[in-house]
């Protein structure tokens, strides 16, 4: 066990990926010599070299379709896009070229290719560096969609990501970049449970409350205050958005009745939503009330001054957990 | 010293800036840069790229008539690409990697597509027509331009394994507006990364002439990018050859990329869901029309004896067979079952994917027990 930060966590996977396999290669901007603009490459290309640790020019585009063709060379391309919000310009080459050739060729050419995006808000950044476009591309076929949490899973499922043959989108919570956490380094890859499953991150049988990313730490945070009120929220980490687990989470919804999905991204046509219809599906007539969503608002990303207000807090959650439970909440006045 | 112009404040248009070695009357033009390339193309040589061009355009012209009679959903000819296609695809070694577009049947042509190949796509029935790895040419591109940057990643793969492959990609001069064939470029250029850039220009992207993509000949711009670039008659099979050989040497040769703008054109309509006579004047066309890529090379052939109504009928019937395949394959092709939608989304198990495939299963069977 090594306590590391979730940025070192993933630095210390990249390299490990790239020791297990020579057809791993980075490219990004910035990446080399600076170590990428959050320090996650540091130390790679001194250790890798250059072709192995590729600076690319400023064109996001570029580097996502130059990643396709070194796929069909065979290698196993990693690619960092800087901001989330920048991920935008290389979405026709993610969700027309990428996530489709596979497809098209009837699996003769494949796609390994892993996409790191440094990921949603909560630092106070500029414009275009706080986004959670997460949604466009679980709703993508071929692509997998992964948003880890915690150092000991962004270690381990970047390392599942890039062995995997399949795209993966990789969504890193940068506000938890500097949180730090225990990691087994020298876990072998095989026994690690698979990529997809999600994780009740602390049982509870009043509410279960449905996470990814940055808002797992607020969701047990809120399982914290309920404790005091003797309400037990069990609080699952999705980890896994394309394919979402749903078994692990109709097993807590079974034993609950009561669900709240939170998330960052705006709620219309969200993950939350999804989650919420797919819960309703398998388990209706387990449910004890509508199931709810706690989401970013409707909006552009707001500028730094404002986003406490557009991010879910531990209030917002708790007011959720009061509504499906029935107990007086934001909407009690509304809805006499 | 290769062969390299760099057009300066020069119309788009002007056919006379283009590097030549037949002339359409078919008179054989001498060129000191050119003519290195193609010292080995004897007349049965010539005869064999104008039998490749004969079936291509007899294939395109199988393909029209398909969709016409229902059997393609869409079909893009190249009727009048011909000398670009085949001059520039017989000049590749068996290792090189191809990125086309969808308008380069005459590509998968000459690198030896069965006859299916080239209607599997367009009749709906997979996503590409041919198999990448065995024809070493990835799946026709739709999306302008997005192909270019594949090359160039496989070229700095072809690098990265210190190998001596090439990288082609294939592209029109509508595409040279897009973001990624710019980007491609740069990519290209930092890296100086094995890839030949092909640009056909073919006059027309769909009803946008080449005048509103390019003010300036299109070669031109390459240089600007730190590629060296050459201007060819692209309706000259010779040229196209020599060219390619040119671009294929340099990138072989370990100095990067190079690109080549074949000046052509598309004779027919962009795909056969297209009305040219919407946007074009007749006379356009005429005047293409003789300066066709096949006459040329026919007149050039029959001017040195070197074509006579035997060759001349032998190639037809080649041609003719091989349109008769390619109906043969299409009409026979078997539509794969309800259940085959879901294949190869992913390489590895997806459980999302799996629910909705046994749900899909479930409620196909009821059709059988209601039997």
């Amino acid at each position: 066990m090594t306590e590391l930060t979730l940025g070192k966590a993933l630095g210390a996977g990249l390299r490990q990926a790239m020791q297990d396999d020579d057809k791993v290669v980075l490219l990004g901007e910035d990446i080399g010599k600076l170590g990428g603009v959050f320090r996650i490459t540091d130390g790679l290309l001194d250790e890798f070299g250059a072709k192995r640790v590729i600076d690319t020019p400023l064109a996001e585009s570029g580097i996502v379709g130059t990643a396709v063709g070194l796929a069909f060379r065979g290698y196993r391309p990693v690619v960092e896009i800087q901001f989330d919000g920048f991920v935008y310009p290389a979405f026709d080459q993610i969700v027309a070229q990428v996530a489709k050739l596979h497809y098209r060729t009837q699996g003769r050419v494949k796609m390994p290719i892993t996409i790191r995006i440094p990921w949603a808000g909560g630092i106070g950044a500029a414009e275009h560096h706080s986004e959670s476009p997460e949604a466009y591309f679980v709703h993508t076929a071929g692509l997998r969609v992964i948003a880890v949490s915690n150092p000991e899973d962004a270690y381990r499922s970047l390392r599942q990501a890039i062995a995997s043959d399949d795209p993966v989108i990789f969504f890193e919570p940068k506000r938890l970049y500097h949180h730090k956490g225990d990691v087994h380094l020298g876990a072998p890859l095989a026994d690690a449970p698979p990529m997809g499953l999600a994780r009740v991150m602390r049982a509870g049988s009043d509410v279960t409350l449905i996470a990814y990313g940055a808002m797992v730490g607020t969701a047990l945070q809120a399982a914290e205050a309920a404790e005091d009120e003797d309400v037990a929220i069990e609080v699952i980490d999705l980890r896994s958005l394309s394919p979402v687990d749903y078994d692990s989470v109709a097993a807590s919804v079974r034993k609950t009745g009561r669900v709240v999905v939170a998330h960052e991204a705006s709620r219309e046509a969200g993950v939350a939503a999804e989650v919420i219809a797919s819960i309703t599906e398998r388990c209706f007539e387990y449910l004890e009330a509508a199931p709810l969503r706690v989401t970013g608002h409707d909006i552009p990303y707001p500028p730094a001054k404002l986003e406490k207000y557009h991010l879910p807090d531990l209030d917002r959650l708790l007011d959720a957990v009061d509504r499906v439970l029935d107990r007086p909440n934001s909407m009690s006045e509304v809805g006499a | 010293m290769s062969p390299q112009i760099t057009p300066i404040a020069d119309s788009a248009q002007d056919l006379e800036l283009t590097e030549r070695l037949l002339a359409p009357d078919g008179t054989r033009i001498p060129h000191a840069s050119l003519d290195p390339f193609v010292a080995d193309i004897d007349a049965a040589a010539l005869r064999a790229l104008y039998r490749d061009m004969i079936i291509l355009r007899r294939i395109d012209a199988e393909g029209v008539a398909l969709q016409r009679q229902g059997q393609l959903g869409l079909w893009a000819p190249c009727q009048g690409q011909e000398a670009t296609q085949i001059g520039t695809a017989r000049a590749l070694a068996p290792q090189d990697y191809v990125f086309p577009s969808y308008r380069e049947t005459g590509v998968i042509y000459a690198r030896g597509a069965e006859p299916g190949d080239y209607v599997r796509m367009w009749r709906g029935e997979e996503g590409a027509g041919h198999d990448p790895a065995a024809l070493r040419v990835a799946p026709l591109q739709i999306i302008i331009g997005a192909q270019t940057l594949h090359a160039v990643g496989y070229a700095l793969g072809i690098l990265h394994d210190d190998a001596d492959d090439v990288a082609v990609t294939y592209f029109g001069d509508g595409a040279t507006s897009q973001g990624d064939v710019n980007e491609a470029m740069i990519f290209a250029a930092s890296y100086q990364a094995p890839v030949v850039f092909v640009c056909q220009n073919n006059h027309w992207a769909i009803s946008e002439p080449v005048a509103l993509q390019s003010q300036y000949p299109i070669a031109g711009r390459a240089p600007g990018f730190g590629i060296p670039s050459l201007r060819v008659d692209g309706n000259d099979v010779l040229a196209c050859m020599a060219a390619m050989r040119w671009a294929l040497a340099h990138a072989r040769a370990g100095k990067g990329p190079a690109y080549i703008e074949a000046v052509t054109y598309r004779m027919g309509p962009h795909t056969t869901a297209d009305d040219p006579t919407r946007y074009r004047d007749e006379s356009e066309l005429e005047g293409w029309r003789r300066r066709d890529p096949i006459t040329r090379v026919e007149a050039h052939l029959r001017s040195i004896g070197e074509l006579d109504e035997t060759h001349a009928a032998e190639i037809q019937a080649a041609a003719d067979k091989v349109a008769k395949e390619m109906r043969a394959a299409c009409l026979g092709m078997v539509t794969r079952p309800p259940l085959a939608v879901f294949d190869e989304v992913y390489a590895e198990p997806h459980s999302g994917l799996e629910r909705q495939r046994d749900e899909y299963a479930g409620y196909l069977a009821t059709f059988e027990t209601e039997g």
